[in-house]
């Protein structure tokens, strides 16, 4: 019986653990329970993959109301890969938490953190499981405010105000992805994703469809950070707190862009916008954009924690640069990086999270001599760097490997030069990081630092492993993304 | 006519620009929050304009009457209503503490004090 | 504003009313408009119009923190609790039909306490997000 109930557990369980942490109040209590319901959400999403992997797409009625009038969960290849990368890594950051929350957190806040925790965690896995589109923005606000609250426990007073920023972005965002969901509404007279994308495509582009699609993709491309839109990413990442900013470095943009592509090639795919509209080409530019304006910003940055989140916005650049190109490799490698990308940067900001625990904010300065005060620290980071820059035997090989696959096989050469050339970036804001860690005096700050306790570094150096394990076998990974892509390009000739 | 045909929509329309351009504009950080509320409430009219049809009445079974309103964008927007009261409930939060740690509302004013922050 | 004796006494004779006024909402909602969501936001006015009268501590005294943040997590927890009810008797996530013999009634009654769920966090959100505002009125900048 409980095998049929896995989607709405998925969306249930950390929803309905939220408030029982602000009901625990102490901060031992409140943790334990999201440790519970975090590993709980991930052996769901682990049994909802083999599932659809067995017996192919899920449907469940909300309510017992049957799609497409009532709310329809529906898992298919590409969220169900989607969500096991989520809970994954909300599980992680939870299981690292306890130690890194304590010495930041004033501790009667600590139940407060993890109902907020819980309530994005369960708002992206919702947006992620649901086949329904005005569903879709309720999740969506329900992760985004509880973001808002994550990034403004952060200790420096800039969180407040990046906060601020991010919730005047991501409410402009949503509130355009509304208004998409409405002209929608207004051509279709549905709300189901599916059955949208039946019914949109008779072959009239009429105006309203093409302001839908024009609102959603602008909306949903600030959620996701798409360059020029990233402007609310790098402070918020650089504020919040530690826990914080690596599970939303790993899940938030992320959750997004799979709403991008859910929309664009699940329900729009099926009127050939892309053949019809240069919706490709804009996204191509734009992504290129990314990859090379964020990176060289990215290598100027004195704090390591924006320098990796401007190195986020440049990745997040790849990630939609695999979409425009529209095809089963390209959008292979796009979900591929997304994925590997998650687990890269998963890692660092644990890591850097490690780091703050002796020096505080980390800049290139203060974390001088990383390397022979706490070696395992700056040996993940150093991991995390090559996986960023895309060194054979990292998981970021294989999805840049995807990707110059796909720009060859459209035959662009000099796209495949492009992304070569902007990995080289990457080595230049890399090794400003090893270099401090490795080839510079001890910092006075870190004179006397003891490494990071096992219980923050053992989830972190886990993440960095995978880094390397998805390097070399890349089943999961790649079969995954490629099962995903092909389900999403059903709609696609 | 055509203008008077969609009034619905070009006052929705309207209030989106207003609110938007209030958002961008002006350096207050209320302000700011003021010009999302009106930016959020175009969208309410956007839905329910369409929903709501003439002469029709509320969607509950009587005998009597054969002409109901759509419910359903009518739901969806009070949903959007609670997520807007949310929002804003949570900027002005955020106003209030950054008016504690700042010392001012004003944008411009914080950024100067962020600079001086990274700095240091 | 305790001073003034004109509101006071309105207060007072308002006061009741605006709480039975929210009461008729939520039990009224599966019959006609009302439900969960309004009658929480009238039954936070309610204490909302007396704390702006009568001052923020007595208000504390009716309401206590802990009472309005256990509100809040209640309400959800009764909402949760209804889909768990109705899925661990064999039906969907909240499948109000399986809660009573008669589909019918268990639809009624699934969406009674649906709304009571509802009408239990925002009368708590409500009161909270008054709380916290005026709480925190007359602090200097610096000050945390």
């Amino acid at each position: 019986m409980i095998a049929l109930q896995l989607p709405a557990l998925q969306v249930l369980l950390p929803l309905a653990a939220a408030p029982l942490c602000l009901l625990a109040r102490r901060s031992g209590a409140a943790w334990a329970l999201a440790l519970a319901t975090g590993w709980a959400v991930f052996a769901v999403a682990v049994a909802l993959m083999l599932q659809v992997a067995g017996s192919g797409p899920i449907s469940y009625a909300m309510g017992g109301w049957a799609p497409p009038w009532g709310i329809e969960y529906r898992v298919d290849a590409a969220n169900a890969f989607v969500l096991v990368l989520v809970s994954g890594v909300g599980a992680l950051a939870v299981t690292y938490a306890r130690e890194s929350l304590a010495r930041k957190i004033a501790r009667e806040q600590h139940a407060l953190f993890w109902t907020a925790y819980l309530l994005c965690l369960g708002g992206l896995l919702g947006v992620t499981v649901t086949g329904d589109a005005f569903n879709v923005f309720v999740f969506l606000e329900i992760s985004s405010l509880a973001t808002y609250i994550l990034i403004a426990m952060g200790r420096d007073r800039r969180a407040l105000y990046a906060s601020y920023q991010y919730l005047i972005m991501g409410t402009i965002g949503a509130t355009f992805i509304v208004i998409g969901v409405g002209l929608l509404y207004l051509m279709t007279g549905t709300l189901n994703i599916v059955d949208l994308a039946g019914r949109i495509g008779d072959a009239s582009l009429a105006r309203p469809k093409l302001a839908a699609l024009a609102f959603l993709t602008v909306g949903i491309s600030l959620k996701l950070a798409l360059f020029p839109l990233h402007l609310w990413l790098p402070n918020a990442y650089a504020y919040a707190p530690s826990v914080a900013t690596a599970f939303l470095a790993a899940t938030a943009t992320k959750v997004a862009v799979y709403l991008l592509l859910r929309f664009g090639f699940g329900v729009f795919g099926h009127s050939q916008v892309f053949s019809r509209l240069p919706l490709g080409e804009v996204l191509l530019v734009l992504s290129i954009g990314a990859m090379f304006v964020a990176s060289v910003v990215a290598i100027y940055q004195a704090d390591v924690k924006r320098l990796f989140a401007y190195s986020s916005v440049a990745q997040i650049g790849y990630i939609t640069l695999g979409a425009s190109l529209a095809s089963q490799t390209g959008l292979t490698a796009s979900i591929v990086h997304l994925f590997n990308h998650a687990v890269t940067k998963g890692a660092i900001f644990l890591l850097l999270g490690c780091v703050a625990l002796r020096v505080g904010q980390p800049t290139i300065e203060r974390i001088a001599g990383l390397g022979r005060r706490m070696p395992w620290t700056s040996a993940g980071l150093v991991i995390g760097g090559l996986s960023l820059i895309g060194v054979p035997g990292t998981a970021g090989f294989v999805s840049k490997w995807y990707l110059v696959l796909a720009a060859l096989e459209r035959g662009w050469w000099w796209l495949a030069a492009l992304i070569l050339l902007s990995s080289l970036l990457a080595v230049v804001y890399v090794w400003r990081v090893v270099e401090s860690c490795y080839f510079r005096e001890p910092s006075p700050r870190l004179a006397q630092a003891p490494e990071a306790p096992a219980s923050m570094l053992i989830p972190a150096l886990a993440l960095a492993a995978a880094c390397v394990y998805f390097g070399l076998s890349t089943g999961f990974s790649v079969g995954g993304a490629a099962a995903a892509a092909a389900s999403l390009l059903q709609a696609l000739p | 006519m055509e203008i008077v045909d969609y009034v619905n929509y070009w006052i929705a329309m309207l209030l989106l620009v207003t609110g938007l351009f209030i958002v961008i504009a002006r350096g207050n950080l209320v302000k700011k929050l003021v010009g999302l509320g009106i930016f959020q409430t175009s969208v309410y009219l956007i839905y329910i304009s369409p929903a709501k049809i003439l002469g029709a009445t509320a969607p509950i079974i009587a005998p009597g009457y054969t002409l109901y309103s759509n419910p359903l964008p009518h739901v969806l927007i009070l949903t959007a209503i609670v997520v807007g009261v949310a929002t804003i409930a949570l900027g002005l939060a955020l106003v209030v503490r950054i008016h504690e740690a700042f010392g001012t509302i004003e944008e411009d004013a914080i950024n100067a004090l962020a600079q001086g922050d990274d700095v240091e | 504003m305790k001073s003034d004796r004109v509101l006071r006494v309105i207060a007072k004779l308002m006061i009741p009313f605006v709480l039975v006024f929210a009461l008729y909402v939520q039990l009224h909602g599966d019959f006609g408009p009302g439900g969960g969501f309004q009658a929480g936001v009238i039954l936070a006015a309610g204490l909302i119009f007396y704390g702006l009268i009568f001052g923020l501590e007595t208000t504390r005294r009716i309401a206590p923190d802990w009472l309005v943040e256990t509100m809040v997590a209640a309400g959800v927890l009764i909402y949760a609790g209804v889909g768990v009810v109705s899925m661990l008797l064999g039906g969907n996530f909240l499948d109000y039909s399986v809660l009573a013999r008669d589909p019918v009634a268990g639809q009624h009654l699934g969406i009674l306490l649906v709304e009571l769920g509802v009408g239990v966090t925002v009368s708590g959100v409500m009161v909270t997000i008054f709380y916290m505002f005026a709480g925190r009125a007359g602090r200097e900048p610096g000050e945390d």
